[in-house]
């Protein structure tokens, strides 16, 4: 864990600490999710997020998110505890998640799904007393937003029913890319997709790493994890693990630790 | 609809894809292709004065589905359409009867059945219960209801002002209702409305993935209170609509109107899964019916082969509509 110098993992340690929790537990009446949990992302970086089924992963991810309260512990963005009262109040605070299913409206086109719930309206009296929408501009903001990422598709008007899984994923990933302002948490990106498709989408996460926010990224795909992220945060039994990074721990070092057959 | 998403995007091919992907392009076909039957068949059907009675008769229907069509791209449905809109009939004509100022009980009436529409979509908001139940409730409750208020019968209603959405203006020729005037009116707005303001894209968006509008942080339940509510104030100007039409207060009228604005929204391709369509489409769709009735009128076929080949519009509609989405 001391390689600071290593080019593929670029600011990490030295890198200013966006979001920590310390100590958090959650407690479903006698059933223990999460029994004093530690997590640490760094600007700038992709922080994997690995554990068995039932380890905690997604538990912790909700309580980052504010889609659910802790039972006690402390959440802290940029050094200041905050405490989320629904997946809005993270969103406000800069923290965009892009979700397992997407959260988009298939039969809606690009644009729409992009600014879906953050719509913009026509300047003037047009969109302050007649509520009119800028569609124009959302179209040009969309497709900026897609090229900004080098991603392509065939056109920003069609429908997202229309797309591939893989845009479909990049659309999604577009969108948290377009407003987040501190990081982005991804929720198994490449879980439904192909090889190529996985492979465009990992180049995506690296571009919005490039543009100076933190990713979260929760993934059951170790060759992808090992890939892509600059360090690894290891759930067990509702707690941290450990930390390691792809330089000075094997993918077998991982699932050892994992299932508890190792320690870091 | 085909879907054209290859990797090299074709100009023409979309093009294509956007003229016959869109909505309304099938069923205004459709509409064209009955005017041309009618009007080869018979000359009396193009004839101003004739085109005047077929929009006259649409009125009705044609605003009952502008408050149909809302509540179906939210992926719902409303079987209290005609009793919400004779409630208005009946509030109002009983108030002015007992001599209240007409635009006051008018204006009552609207309030009543917007209330109405409200209640529904509370029930289907905060408790969740499922739109088809609630409205079916509420069309049983109004019914019986409606039977007690007027004890039982019809009754006239003679005041102009709520006669006055008969009242004629001519149009180079053509003789329009004030009732006309207003359905456009409305149709022009709540276009607007869906199409131009996020309100509208929200409608698309609950009908479409309710999970994916609340993960945004659209406030969904709200959202769908506000359809209902605004679908009731529609039945309610439809109640002023109907009383220029017939002076008639009746609890046993409009029997059909469910099926028939059901009939309108889903001919005019807007989907009963939600979330797709639009009013453009039911304009069209409510015209449908319209020329159909009139034109087999004047063909002189009886009134039940209307009703049958109403039937068998819906069926192919849904059919077509289903095809299409099984495609994507």
């Amino acid at each position: 864990m001391s390689d600071v110098n290593s080019p593929m993992a670029p600011a990490t340690l030295s890198a200013p600490v966006v979001l920590e929790a310390r100590n958090v537990i959650k407690t479903y009446g006698h059933v223990t999710a999460l029994a004093g949990v530690d997590f640490e992302l760094r600007a700038g970086e992709i922080l994997a997020v690995v554990g068995d089924n039932g380890a905690g992963k997604s538990t912790l991810i909700k309580a980052l998110t504010g889609a659910l309260h802790p039972t006690s512990g402390e959440i802290l963005l940029d050094g200041i505890p905050v405490h989320f009262k629904g997946p809005l109040d993270a969103r406000h605070a800069g923290i965009e998640t892009v979700y397992q299913d997407l959260a988009m409206a298939p039969a809606l086109d690009i644009a729409s799904n992009l600014f879906l719930g953050r719509e913009l309206r026509a300047p003037g009296i047009l969109g302050s007393v007649f509520r009119r929408l800028d569609k124009k501009r959302m179209r040009q903001e969309a497709q900026r937003a897609m090229s900004d990422l080098k991603f392509r598709l065939p056109s920003i008007d069609n429908a997202v029913e229309a797309l591939s899984g893989g845009q479909r994923q990049g659309v999604a990933v577009a969108r948290a890319a377009l407003f987040a302002r501190k990081l982005v948490i991804m929720d198994e990106p490449t879980a439904a997709l192909g090889v190529r498709e996985t492979g465009q989408v990992l180049e995506l996460i690296r571009s919005i790493r490039e543009r100076g926010l933190a990713v979260v990224l929760i993934s059951h795909n170790m060759p992808n994890v090992f890939d892509i992220a600059d360090r690894i945060h290891i759930m067990r039994l509702g707690r941290r693990a450990a930390v390691v990074t792809p330089k000075t721990h094997s993918m077998n070092d991982v699932v050892a630790i994992m299932t508890g057959a190792a320690t870091a | 609809m085909s879907t054209v998403i290859p990797s090299s995007p074709d100009r023409k091919a979309s093009l294509k894809a956007r003229i016959f992907g869109t909505p309304s392009v099938g069923p205004f076909l459709v509409l064209l292709a009955f005017c041309i039957i009618f009007a080869l068949t018979n000359p009396r059907f193009l004839a101003t004065h004739n085109l005047s009675i077929i929009l006259q008769q649409t009125v009705i229907i044609g605003v009952l589905a502008i408050g149909q069509t809302l509540v179906i791209l939210t992926a719902g449905i409303d079987l209290a359409v005609g009793a919400i809109c004779v409630l208005g009939t009946i509030i109002a004509g009983k108030m002015v009867n007992l001599g209240y100022d007409p635009v006051l009980s008018m204006g009552f009436a609207i309030l009543v059945c917007t209330a109405a529409g409200l209640s529904a979509g509370s029930l289907i908001s905060a408790l969740k219960l499922p739109p088809f139940i609630v409205t079916l409730g509420i069309l049983g409750i109004l019914t019986a209801a409606l039977r007690l208020i007027s004890s039982g019968g019809a009754f006239a209603v003679r005041d102009p002002f709520l006669a006055w959405t008969g009242n004629t203006m001519k149009l180079g020729g053509f003789v329009l209702t004030y009732g006309v005037l207003i359905m456009f009116l409305l149709y022009g707005v709540v276009w607007y409305l869906l199409n131009e303001t996020k309100w509208g894209r929200h409608v698309y968006a609950i009908g479409n993935n309710p999970e994916a509008a609340r993960l945004v942080g659209i406030p969904v339940r709200r959202h769908l209170l506000s359809v209902y509510l605004g679908a009731g104030l529609i039945y309610g100007i439809g109640a002023w609509l109907a009383l220029g039409r017939i002076p008639n207060a009746d609890p046993n009228a409009m029997q059909t109107a469910n099926l028939d604005s059901i009939t309108a929204v889903v001919i005019g391709g807007t989907s009963l899964f939600g979330g797709r369509g639009g009013l453009i489409g039911t304009l069209i769709g409510a015209l449908i019916v319209g020329v159909l009735r009139n034109g087999l009128t004047l063909a002189g076929i009886d009134p039940l082969w209307q009703d049958l080949v109403t039937g068998i519009l819906v069926i192919v509609a849904v059919a077509l509509d289903q095809m299409s989405r099984r495609k994507n």
